[in-house]
């Protein structure tokens, strides 16, 4: 398939996201568009965390820490001053905060770029370590992130949160955004620097020894992380217009991770798949909770029954697809389309068996 | 001229010694050979002249570099490539992606245009995977370049190490055990690639093998180690009728034969 072709066919895809992105706005209404919302964040989250874990192979469990840092930039900066005012009532929100403001784009990239930056400060030195040993080390700075916005009350309000951001969240922000990360992070991967990662993630002492810098490359592929987790979650926070230091706890953490294994480590194409299943999975199995019939059987309301019987799916899922959803395979035009043909032709073939 | 010139380096793990006075003055052009009984210390000289251990005594100098202690990315960068004892491929990655990583040392395009695909880069990658393609032919593994790297038969993933450490373009190239896991008409094969590979890319080797026809057949000089002492160097011819040489890999019993 030739270059030009797989432009076109992109960029009608693109067309395509855009209507349905239209519509879905315009038309759904704001339970399923908030589903929708989660969903595209999670691809942010998601792909940027495959970054670092399923394509660098370094095992991070800091995104919760590197998301609380961009939505209290975000919340920080458009929040209108004299709301400010009002709500930090444990103690009074010191300069320059008080009077910064920004519009929500130049939020959000500067929220990627901060977090980016703390990314850096942790990766320099944590990232000398591997395996398990990185993921604790990593999971420490996220809780240290946490208990830090925790005790800082006059700049993030401490426990109490920041209340009442602006709901600047949409569809076109969340997908829009969820499309220019993917867009990134792909060209990234499909780069000599891209392959230097896999290499790393590969065979470590065999890629130092064609030349590759280690420590570089690790770092650049956090910070790149970092950059995302960030925008991922100022858009978090003015999609829940409320975040506290509890809303990035560990468990936000294993959202994403559990969003990446689903989808299969080193697969964006997996990740953008499960980030929305999961996502709709977790809101549409809530009848459950509520007590049903099942034929004769009742089955009384016990709160907690979605997360059990989510977790079986999961169990289902790790048993018969080991390596995620899309087993590191990529979308790709050319695949699609024999995919498409392969339908015609069994069709084709059944049809014949049948006359 | 001198490429290499090892001054006398020792290395000790805790109490062990693993490699004691070693001296190694390496002209351009050589090809050399390492030879020695099971942990005589050849790998770790190789890990040594890497940068994945650093001598505990004295220094290793390549093109009158100090390359003591730098980090082996370094060093490759300068010029020195490895393969490795127990294949190091890139498993899940093709055999085109292997080769071509070899060329990510000498990229010049930033990140930013390599994300953007500016034309630079695109540039700096077409020829890349030329290159690439053209070091596969050589040892025809160009047809099967969009199969993964673990795949393909040991010794096939052998000679893929060699060329990915071809791509990095050194001037100074160490093999080690090249022909281990080959059959005869491999091993012969492979002998003729590496004099063939010494010629076309102007390279230095130096060679660790058990496979006494290598060694004897295409090394100029053979080095012997024992115990991580250098017991005997010398001219393939030398080497054989060495008698320290012949105790430290036939035992004492053959002195009665």
């Amino acid at each position: 398939m030739k270059k030009q072709n797989k432009k076109i066919c992109t960029i009608i895809a693109l067309i395509i996201l855009f209507i349905l992105v239209y519509f879905a706005q315009n038309r759904l209404d704001a339970y399923k568009i908030r589903i929708l919302n989660l969903g595209a964040i999670y691809v942010t989250l998601g792909v940027s965390l495959n970054l670092i874990y399923g394509f660098t192979g370094q095992f991070s469990l800091g995104h919760a820490g590197f998301m609380a840092i961009g939505a209290y930039v975000t919340a920080l900066l458009v929040l209108p001053p004299y709301y400010k005012e009002a709500s930090f009532i444990l103690e009074p929100l010191i300069w320059p905060f008080t009077v910064i403001h920004a519009p929500f784009i130049v939020a959000l990239l500067l929220s990627g770029l901060i977090t980016a930056l703390a990314g850096f400060l942790i990766g320099l030195p944590v990232l000398r370590l591997k395996g398990d040993y990185l993921g604790i080390a990593t999971l420490g700075f996220a809780e240290i992130i946490r208990i830090i916005a925790n005790n800082l009350p006059h700049i993030t309000n401490g426990a109490l949160g920041i209340k009442g951001i602006p709901e600047f969240t949409n569809l076109w922000w969340t997908v829009g955004v969820a499309v220019v990360t993917i867009y990134i992070i792909k060209g990234l991967i499909n780069s000599s620097y891209g392959r230097a990662l896999m290499s790393i993630r590969e065979n470590e002492i065999a890629a130092e020894a064609v030349g590759i810098n280690l420590t570089y490359h690790k770092v650049m592929s956090f910070t790149i992380s970092a950059f995302f987790a960030g925008v991922g979650g100022g858009l978090f926070a003015c999609l829940l217009t409320t975040i506290d230091p509890k809303a990035f706890m560990f468990v936000m953490t294993f959202n994403i991770l559990a969003v990446v294994v689903l989808g299969g480590l080193g697969s964006i194409t997996g990740t953008v798949i499960a980030a929305f299943l999961y996502n709709f999975f977790l809101e549409y199995l809530r009848p459950i909770e509520a007590g049903f019939n099942l034929g004769p059987i009742h089955f009384p309301p016990i709160p907690g029954l979605r997360m059990v019987s989510f977790s079986v799916l999961l169990l289902v899922l790790i048993l018969y697809k080991q390596r995620g959803l899309m087993g590191g395979v990529e979308f790709t035009w050319e695949g699609f389309f024999r995919f498409i043909s392969r339908i015609f032709s069994n069709k084709k073939t059944t049809e014949g068996s049948a006359s | 001229m001198e490429i290499l010139n090892i001054d006398n380096i020792t290395i000790q793990f805790g109490g062990l010694t693993a490699v004691k006075n070693f001296e190694l003055k390496l002209q351009s052009g050589e090809l050399v050979g390492l030879i020695g009984p099971n942990g005589a210390g050849k790998t770790t000289i190789f890990n040594m002249i890497t940068g994945i251990y650093a001598p505990s005594v004295n220094r290793i100098y390549f093109q009158n570099t100090d390359i003591t202690g730098m980090k082996p990315d370094k060093i490759a960068k300068l010029g020195i490539a490895r393969t490795f004892q127990n294949v190091r491929l890139m498993e899940n990655l093709t055999v085109i992606d292997n080769v071509m990583i070899g060329f990510h040392l000498h990229l010049q395009s930033s990140i930013a245009s390599a994300i953007f695909k500016f034309s630079g880069y695109v540039q700096e990658e077409e020829s890349i995977y030329q290159k690439s393609t053209e070091l596969l032919e050589k040892v025809d593994l160009e047809r099967c370049k969009l199969e993964k790297a673990g795949s393909l038969p040991y010794g096939q993933q052998r000679k893929l190490e060699i060329v990915r450490a071809l791509a990095t373009e050194p001037k100074l190239l160490l093999l080690d055990e090249p022909a281990a896991g080959m059959n005869p008409q491999e091993t012969k094969e492979l002998m003729g690639f590496i004099q063939r590979i010494r010629d076309d890319f102007n390279l230095t080797i130096i060679l660790i093998e058990h496979d006494m026809k290598v060694v004897m057949g295409i090394c100029e000089r053979i080095i012997v180690l024992n115990y991580g002492l250098t017991i005997a160097e010398g001219n393939p011819k030398e080497i054989q009728h060495n008698p320290e040489v012949i105790k430290a890999y036939l035992g004492v019993e053959a002195q009665y034969a």
